[in-house]
């Protein structure tokens, strides 16, 4: 009785490994320079990323839980991880095509990827590029 | 309003088993959470409690009086304890992150008179926690 009055959310952690390089092909190499400085570096650097995501939904009687981790982790795994991880994201990733891979868009990007996931409500995703830089969205 | 966090790690162990299911259905759904002997975890506990400071202290509520709360409800329960046999607040319930975290918002909640608990964040290992809040209070409220 009392619970209903909770919100409860499960949160998980994975992580991967991916170059990137921040250069938009509509403005020129001096504007790109200035704007993304050594992230416009042409042949691209890397991160250790770790994603950060939160679920919402009733906590099953029988398992104790919002989602069974094995559904959830394979879930990821395929959508993000197997995609992103020891690749480009420039190259390798089809939204970033078009589109500059700040892990800003890179956030929005996987929360697209992960909120279909059917046995809980993805309440958001959090991307750790460094120490000292992380991101979140929520969908909104 | 402020947001004051205090943490704290306890280790405990615990076994996933629901009785009314088959040994197989167990094992397919918990793996090796099902071990029969139970397995162990360090936790980390982060409460986080809104309020505003008080004119006088400066404090949303004083640490002190946090730790002792802490101490008392949460330590001397779950420290070094096996959560399923010793634990009665978590009889008949897996003794996952999201039933733990459930188990101690309801027994800090109304321990905590000075500000308002706002979450609770139960770590089991650095990838895995689970957050409890007030219906309505979500992360950004």
């Amino acid at each position: 009785m009392k619970n209903e009055t909770l919100h409860i959310e499960l949160g998980r952690r994975y992580r991967f490994s991916a170059s990137h390089r921040l250069h938009n092909s509509k403005l020129n190499d001096e504007e790109n320079s200035r704007i993304y400085g050594k992230c416009n570096n042409p042949f691209g650097h890397g991160h250790n990323y770790t994603v950060e995501i939160r679920l919402s939904g009733k906590i099953n009687r029988d398992t104790g839980m919002i989602s069974n981790l094995a559904d959830l982790d394979k879930f990821v795994n395929e959508k993000v991880i197997e995609p992103f991880d020891h690749r480009s994201l420039n190259e390798e990733v089809p939204e970033f095509r078009n589109a500059v891979p700040t892990t800003e868009i890179l956030c929005i990007e996987i929360f697209r990827r992960l909120k279909t996931f059917p046995h809980a409500k993805l309440e958001a995703v959090r991307v750790v590029e460094t120490s000292n830089n992380s991101f979140e969205y929520a969908g909104n | 309003m402020v947001y004051l966090t205090r943490k704290i790690e306890f280790s405990a162990s615990h076994v996933y088993h629901n009785p009314t299911l088959s040994p197989r259905e167990n094992k397919r759904i918990f793996g090796k959470c099902n071990n029969p002997h139970g397995h162990g975890h360090n936790y980390t506990l982060e409460v986080t409690v809104a309020g505003e400071p008080d004119p006088v202290t400066g404090m949303v509520l004083d640490l002190k009086e946090l730790k002792e709360i802490l101490e008392h409800e949460i330590m001397q329960r779950m420290d070094h304890r096996h959560l399923n046999k010793e634990v009665p607040e978590l009889k008949g319930q897996i003794p996952t992150c999201e039933n733990i975290a459930r188990v101690i918002w309801n027994l800090l909640d109304p321990k905590i008179t000075q500000g308002k608990l706002h979450r609770v964040r139960l770590y089991e290992n650095s990838d895995l926690f689970a957050d409890c809040y007030r219906n309505g209070a979500g992360a950004r409220a």
